[in-house]
């Protein structure tokens, strides 16, 4: 099905595409999701495509991407991915249990079960909402249906499948799950991804995603990750998306925590074309912990915007956030972080670092905290900073016979390292430094122009 | 081995080097003394090779070519070696990574294979053994939370680990008590050979009770006002820069 373009607006386009694909978009699939679609296309064409007036997209333009006429996969198309091609992509390669989704839908080829521990279910989301509805039913959009973001409403209408989680109570997987998210396709293509993590008490999961453009086209990425953490549970949430230029990737993640719970999230932007992050993580139980962090590298016209919200609604939680950025030629990018204490929330601390390296005069950063705390006894603090590379270790450095290219990716990897040593996946700190050092070297944007 | 004629540099517009000659031979140290803002320091990164100096006019030879030509890199791997007044902390690159790179790129440049994971730490206890350093200030980044004793002491261990044949300490004394002043010096010493050659920069004669000099330089704004061999600096320290002060007058 194809977006033709005419006089009608994006978001016009969007609601007539949907009405006409009604019938495709709910067959196959589970009314668990078919039934959450019409308000959620309700709710998009009410809001439509935020702009520059809009506060919380004011840094981030859509429009320019969605002007665009896409493709979408309205059903399962059975192509066979060659992982030869896929590993050239830079995929960080380590221990885990790995599964494929292609243009959002959770690969066939997959063998997931292999060597997951007992009760542990990773699979499809589409085939798990039609066979065991009851893992998912009080979960599936419980988070995401109350935010106001229009992208989000967006995805719940359109969403078929994405990949689901689940760790019973007490159980430990202790090696990494590997999600690698390709896109891939020779006309200019739009996904909608739905995914799916629920954590039972106790229940420990590493999770690492991977997000990859296989072909050079257009791609409009649109995904939705719900994450539960109940009661003692442990989840690590990581990303890394190396995707294409002309990529525009929206991705809204919603965390909600219950008491002692710790989640450790990270999203490492290594390239692409626009890319928005949202995070928004409510912690709904007492002495919970949360980290986020970020490392984003742009160039060219490259753009990568991390919005964060966290609620803190309970007394005794600790959150932690450290985002980074590099920015070369013409790029941009902006972070906002809204820490939110609510009333009853005592003892809430709730720290957020923001740090920005411009490498250019023509790269711009707009960086903006902001505290709303309504408790009274709490630690909270906020920065952020804006500044160049450090003529001085620059000058060290070389002076020590290190070559200036050389000594500004060393500086560079420097400046990321604060953030790399925090992540909690032992494995992942050194693949991420070796990625780092690779898109310095321009060995990442290489290999997206085959 | 350097040869300095008529070096005039400036900074941000204004004249701090006002045409310096200056000769060094193989196997000399010199001494280039002087009170603060004569242009010691200036010197010494104008010879480094630091972007922030505009060179006015002059020549500088360093082993028979153009120093002035040639990138902060090049230089260092051509021998030249300046210890930091102010050695810079670079939290996140690990001392071991940065030393290592270091050499290799010199052992590069003169066309020779890198050293294996193990002949670099065989020559890094090694030197560390000659100068009696601990083993811990390798386990750090690069001068993170060191102390200004250790920061001078590790840029001669990174001295020591890239032999070079031109060495300029630049204000190596400042900072340091007198117990990591020995080992310093005595480190400079033992990296003494007939073949390389050393410029101390320093504002005290104290320095020099450790590393004799064979000449001794006044520096005084922007110029060589008086050299002479090492009981200059013993009169200096005797009669003060304002000897040499109200000799201009």
């Amino acid at each position: 099905m194809t977006i033709t373009s005419q006089k009608i607006s994006p978001a016009e386009r969007l609601v007539s595409l949907f009405e006409q694909s009604r019938g495709t978009l709910n067959e196959g699939s589970s009314p668990l999701l078919n039934r959450m679609r019409e308000v959620s296309m309700k709710r998009f064409a009410q809001a439509g495509i935020p702009d520059f007036k809009t506060e919380d997209y004011k840094y981030t333009n859509l429009n320019t991407a969605l002007a665009k006429s896409y493709k979408q996969e309205l059903v399962r198309e059975n192509g066979v991915i060659d992982l030869n091609v896929v590993f050239e992509r830079h995929i960080p390669q380590l221990d885990t249990h790995l599964v494929f989704l292609v243009n959002g839908w959770f690969y066939k080829g997959n063998k997931p079960e292999s060597g997951l521990p007992k009760g542990i279910v990773l699979d499809s989301l589409e085939q798990v909402a039609n066979q065991k509805p009851a893992l998912i039913q009080d979960f599936l959009n419980r988070q995401a249906a109350l935010s106001n973001d229009p992208f989000v409403a967006l995805n719940t209408a359109f969403a078929k499948d994405g990949f689901f989680l689940y760790v019973p109570k007490g159980v430990a997987l202790e090696k990494p799950v590997q999600i690698i998210n390709l896109l891939s396709s020779d006309e200019n293509l739009m996904v909608t991804q739905r995914n799916l993590i629920v954590a039972e008490s106790a229940a420990q999961a590493k999770v690492l995603v991977c997000d990859y453009t296989l072909t050079s086209s257009s791609f409009l990425y649109n995904s939705v990750t719900e994450v539960f953490a109940d009661e003692d549970s442990l989840v690590d949430v990581y990303t890394i998306q190396n995707q294409n230029n002309q990529t525009t990737a929206i991705n809204s993640t919603f965390i909600k925590q219950e008491r002692n719970s710790v989640l450790n999230t990270g999203a490492f932007s290594l390239h692409t074309g626009l890319v928005r992050n949202n995070l928004k993580i409510v912690m709904n139980g007492d002495h919970a912990e949360a980290s986020a962090l970020g490392i984003s590298l742009t160039d060219k016209k490259q753009h990568v915007d991390n919005f964060v919200l966290i609620n803190h609604d309970k007394p005794n939680c600790t959150s932690n956030q450290l985002f980074k950025n590099i920015l070369d030629d013409d790029s941009t990018g902006a972070f906002a972080g809204r820490i939110h204490v609510a009333r009853d929330a005592q003892q809430t601390n709730a720290f957020q670092r923001n740090n920005n390296v411009l490498l250019s005069d023509k790269s711009r950063m707009q960086t903006k905290p902001q505290l709303i705390i309504d408790a009274d006894d709490v630690k909270c603090s906020h920065g952020a900073t804006v500044g160049q590379i450090d003529e001085d270790a620059l000058f060290f450095l070389r002076a020590r016979g290190i070559g200036e290219k050389e000594a500004r990716t060393m500086l560079m990897n420097a400046f990321a390292h604060e953030v790399i040593q925090k992540v909690s996946i032992e494995p992942l700190r050194e693949r991420l430094s070796e990625l780092i050092e690779k898109r310095m070297n321009g060995e990442i944007a290489k290999g997206h122009e085959q | 081995m350097l040869s300095i004629k008529n070096l005039r540099a400036s900074v941000e517009g204004k004249e701090i080097l006002k045409g310096i000659n200056l000769e060094i031979k193989a196997g000399e140290v010199h001494a280039i003394m002087g009170p603060n803002g004569s242009g010691k320091s200036t010197l010494a990164n104008v010879l480094a090779g630091r972007e922030d100096y505009e060179i006015l006019s002059g020549e500088v030879t360093y082993m028979g070519q153009d120093l002035l030509e040639l990138s902060p890199e090049d230089r260092s791997r051509s021998g030249l070696f300046l210890s930091f007044q102010y050695p810079v902390e670079i939290p996140g690159v690990p001392m071991v990574n940065f030393i290592k790179t270091a050499v290799n790129e010199h052992r590069k440049f003169k066309g020779l294979e890198p050293l294996t994971a193990g002949e670099f730490l065989k020559l890094m206890r090694a030197k560390k053994d000659m100068l009696h350093l601990d083993t811990e200030l390798t386990n750090r980044s690069v001068n993170e939370g060191f102390s200004g004793g250790e920061k001078k002491k590790n840029e001669i261990f990174q001295m020591a680990m890239l032999e070079p044949k031109l060495a300029i300490l630049d204000e190596t004394d400042s900072g340091l008590d007198i117990d990591a002043l020995r080992i310093v010096a005595e480190g400079v010493n033992a990296l003494k050979t007939p073949e390389n050659a050393t410029i101390v920069v320093t504002h005290y004669q104290r320095l020099l009770d450790y590393i004799v000099p064979d000449f001794v330089h006044v520096l005084y704004k922007g110029r060589i006002v008086k050299s002479g061999g090492k009981e200059l600096a013993l009169e200096l320290e005797e009669k003060g820069y304002d000897w040499i002060k109200n000799g201009e007058n």
